[in-house]
């Protein structure tokens, strides 16, 4: 077999979205975990931690840019890179979100949670079945996986509606619960990110297997 | 690549600006096509060298024929200007079309064909002349009766040459540099007016800027000619062509087709995985 190294490398660039996808799970679960616990120290823990997301995604961007310079990949090596960089971005974007949802927990902690968390900690359970399964379906470059995916933010963007129908009937009925109630609603609101976020690989899951780019699942939000 | 936007919007399909360096729509088949390939297979002797090959060639584009040592793009496109008949052993079947007529038809003079369709060849081999004479010689040989300076400059002009050497005509052709003996050659080729330029590895003996300038060259000439070209380097024939034919090996060591597609398309998405893995380099 020809460009042996040449092959490693776009193998090793594969490994480095498995391996960033893997950090940016645990701090969707981290800060879900330390909303639910109300969980200052976690919190911080995640905040630190996206620091090191941050440096992998470069990295991996750096990687993708040196093939495209050195080894003038084309085809499917070609659109897998470009898939690739579009992927890690939205990758450390959800790890914002998360870190997000950390910071949240810091400002809020004083005060009681308004209700025990149901609906937030179940859409970051989907979301991140949906991130898994995007990424399974980027190493098998299965494009039908990938659209199957997309189909399921749906159930996270109705558990949204929902948990913003029942902040607002918090807030209406007492005032005093407004702070904790709008904290609340950007947790929901960035766990909802990242649920686009996935559908965004997806899509680039897409190209890279067929080379077709396909607008996919609009966002209603 | 394909855009589509499933959005329900009306949008379309909308193309960047600026995209590409020289943006050119891609060939469609309903474009004017200069030459026709139907069936050939050609044999040197006993052997056959180049099976079932068809593909068209559409004005004013360039296509390129790419594709491993020995699978034949060379001896197609020595085809197309009838370059075999000067090889004893070598036999053409099938059809090349050109403007609809079979260049290996009965009546037709292999001479004239050559002079319709030029070639420039993998070694720059200007004539052992001055520069001037080596673009006048083919025109008055073919009787061009107008003004011969003029017809000089403006093929030397066309082939991006005259600023380098318009103060030396008189000098010796093979006094020049590697890639301005091929611009001189490219130069010869005009003068005598053709209307398809075959060019077989033109760059293969050139450094990376003189190559780069015949590459601008032909972007260029395009405008006014339909252009072939042999290439080994994949870079080249994605950065200068419209269309673009991989040839490869069958089992029975033959030439053959294995994928004419538009450039984007082949170097970004290929139709066949023998494509693909040819030019993403995976061989065995």
């Amino acid at each position: 077999m020809t460009r042996v190294a040449y092959t490693h490398q776009i193998q090793e660039l594969r490994d480095a979205v498995v391996s960033l996808a893997s950090m940016v799970d645990k701090a969707i679960a981290r800060s879900v975990d330390a909303l639910k616990l109300q969980d200052v120290q976690l919190a911080w823990d995640v905040i630190r931690s996206d620091a090191a997301i941050n440096r992998q995604r470069w990295q991996t961007e750096e990687r993708a840019l040196l093939i495209i310079a050195t080894q003038a990949p084309m085809a499917g090596d070609l659109r897998t890179i470009a898939a690739v960089i579009h992927i890690v971005t939205d990758l450390e974007r959800m790890a914002d979100h998360a870190a997000g949802n950390a910071r949240i927990v810091v400002q809020t902690a004083e005060e009681p949670l308004l209700k025990p968390l149901v609906d937030i900690p179940r859409m970051s359970e989907l979301a991140r079945a949906m991130l898994a399964d995007s990424i399974t379906a980027f190493i098998q470059e299965d494009a039908d996986a990938a659209r199957a995916i997309v189909e399921r933010d749906d159930e996270v963007d109705e558990l949204y509606d929902q948990v913003y129908r029942e902040l607002l009937t918090y807030m209406m009925a007492d005032p005093s619960t407004i702070n904790r109630a709008t904290h609340l609603l950007w947790a929901a609101h960035n766990v909802e990110r990242i649920g686009d976020r996935v559908t965004n690989i997806c899509e680039r899951v897409v190209f890279a297997a067929t080379g077709t780019l396909e607008e996919m699942a609009v966002s209603t939000y | 690549m394909v855009m589509q936007q499933q959005t329900g919007t009306d949008e379309g399909i909308r193309v960047m600006p600026g995209l590409t360096a020289v943006e050119r729509p891609e060939p469609s088949y309903a474009e004017a096509t200069v030459i026709s390939i139907r069936d050939l297979n050609v044999y040197y002797g006993a052997f056959h060298a180049v099976a079932d090959v068809s593909f068209d060639v559409p004005k004013n584009r360039v296509t390129a024929l790419i594709g491993p040592s020995g699978c034949g793009k060379s001896t197609v496109i020595r085809c197309i200007n009838r370059m075999n008949d000067l090889i004893p052993s070598a036999h053409v079947e099938g059809q090349i079309l050109y403007h609809g007529v079979d260049v290996n038809g009965a009546q037709v003079d292999p001479v004239e064909v050559r002079r319709r369709i030029g070639m420039v060849f993998q070694k720059p081999n200007p004539f052992p002349k001055s520069i001037y004479d080596n673009i006048a010689w083919g025109a008055r040989i073919n009787g061009y009766k107008g003004n011969m300076d003029e017809l000089v400059e403006k093929c030397l002009r066309d082939a991006a040459l005259w600023d380098e050497i318009k103060d030396k005509l008189k000098q010796s052709g093979l006094a020049l540099s590697g890639g301005q003996q091929q611009r001189l050659c490219i130069a010869r080729a005009l003068a005598i007016s053709p209307d398809v330029i075959l060019m077989d590895e033109p760059c293969s003996a050139l450094d990376p800027i003189s190559t780069l300038k015949i590459e601008d060259l032909m972007r260029d000439l395009v405008r006014d000619y339909t252009i072939v070209i042999v290439t080994h380097n994949m870079q080249q024939a994605a950065r200068v062509s419209d269309q673009t034919v991989f040839f490869s090996l069958n089992e029975r060591r033959q030439g053959v087709l294995v994928e004419a597609s538009p450039t984007r398309q082949l170097f970004t998405n290929p139709s066949d995985q023998r494509t693909e893995d040819y030019i993403t380099g995976r061989f065995g």
